[in-house]
């Protein structure tokens, strides 16, 4: 690509943001505008899928929760200045790179296995 | 002064605003351009500046060329633009980016993409024939016309032809975003032609 175009994406991109993967359970801590007023939404669910990778500035992810029996789904562009903050609230143990399978399942079904990380023993 | 710019055409891709609206956007390298002349009242007929883009090899060009540029480095593309006002510009003077301003209204015109020999239906957006059920047109032309009145094709008439590859202007582009360092101008929206193509950026009231 040519480096003009890359200085200005570049310029684009957040670093202070987590990495996190597909499968993660995580807050994202989102700014919303309501005329004047200004505050902050939480949407908390599994991702499941992320679009064109971490270095880019169109990247985006998508994070699914089950709401009163309902199954929600939401876009955020991973870079975006609205994006308060991101935590990361579980590590799933997932092999694919898109979970659309989550869709057609409920309940314990629709679960992901935690990964669990080794901690030194204190 | 001078009113308007020439570049070169990047490519596209997206910022996002403080308020975190994400923006479409095409990255023109702009500039710096050179004054190679200035015409005059009375010597051409209308005042305008004509500006040079982008250092050539001063072996690639011939005599006439050679005499034209004088004491300036030969350049690639030279353009005119209008002017009422040249006193305050010199020749050899050098602008760039800095005549634009962030939110400033401008009109971008460029070479569009060749699209060769089209039909109507690329070209006039025409409708086309039935795909199926024993139509055999597709995606023909149709009637031209009528029968014994007229009995003649209209001037002007949408038919096949050469599309693309003809000089285009959009007017009421707004500049997004300027990187005077680069030389870089970051336009909302789409400008005409290939990536690295020779743009004109003009400032404009519409």
């Amino acid at each position: 690509m040519n480096t003009l175009m890359q200085t200005v994406e570049n310029s684009q991109l957040r670093s202070d943001l987590p990495e996190f993967r597909v499968g993660s359970t995580i807050r994202v801590n989102y700014r919303i505008v309501e005329g004047e007023k200004e505050r902050i939404q939480a949407f908390e669910g599994v991702v499941i899928r992320k679009h064109r990778g971490n270095q880019n500035n169109k990247a985006s992810f998508t994070v699914r929760k089950t709401s009163q029996g309902h199954g929600v789904e939401r876009i955020f562009p991973l870079h975006s200045p609205r994006i308060e903050s991101i935590k990361i609230l579980k590590v799933g143990l997932v092999r694919r790179a898109k979970l659309y399978y989550l869709r057609n399942r409920r309940g314990k079904a629709a679960r992901i296995a935690e990964k669990i990380t080794h901690r030194p023993k204190s | 002064m001078l009113n308007g710019m020439l570049g070169r055409k990047i490519g596209m891709t997206q910022i996002f605003e403080e308020d975190g609206t994400a923006v479409p956007v095409t990255v023109v390298q702009v500039g710096p351009v050179t004054v190679i002349q200035k015409k005059t009242e009375e010597q051409d007929g209308y005042n305008s500046i004509q500006v040079g883009f982008e250092d050539r090899n001063p072996r690639k060009i011939n005599k006439p060329l050679t005499g034209h540029f004088k004491d300036q480095k030969p350049m690639t593309v030279l353009r005119e633009f209008s002017a009422d006002d040249i006193t305050q510009v010199e020749v050899g003077q050098v602008f760039n980016t800095s005549i634009f301003e962030e939110g400033d209204k401008i009109a971008v015109t460029g070479t569009s993409k060749g699209k060769g020999f089209a039909g109507t239906m690329k070209r006039h957006n025409f409708g086309g024939q039935p795909a199926s059920h024993g139509h055999r047109g597709h995606r023909r032309t149709g009637s031209i016309g009528q029968c014994a009145t007229p009995a003649r094709v209209f001037k002007g008439k949408k038919m096949p032809g050469q599309y693309g590859n003809a000089t285009v202007t959009v007017l009421g582009l707004k500049v997004a975003k300027i990187l005077p360092d680069q030389n870089v101008i970051l336009v909302k929206g789409a400008i005409p032609g290939r990536n690295g193509g020779i743009v004109t950026l003009k400032k404009s009231s519409r």
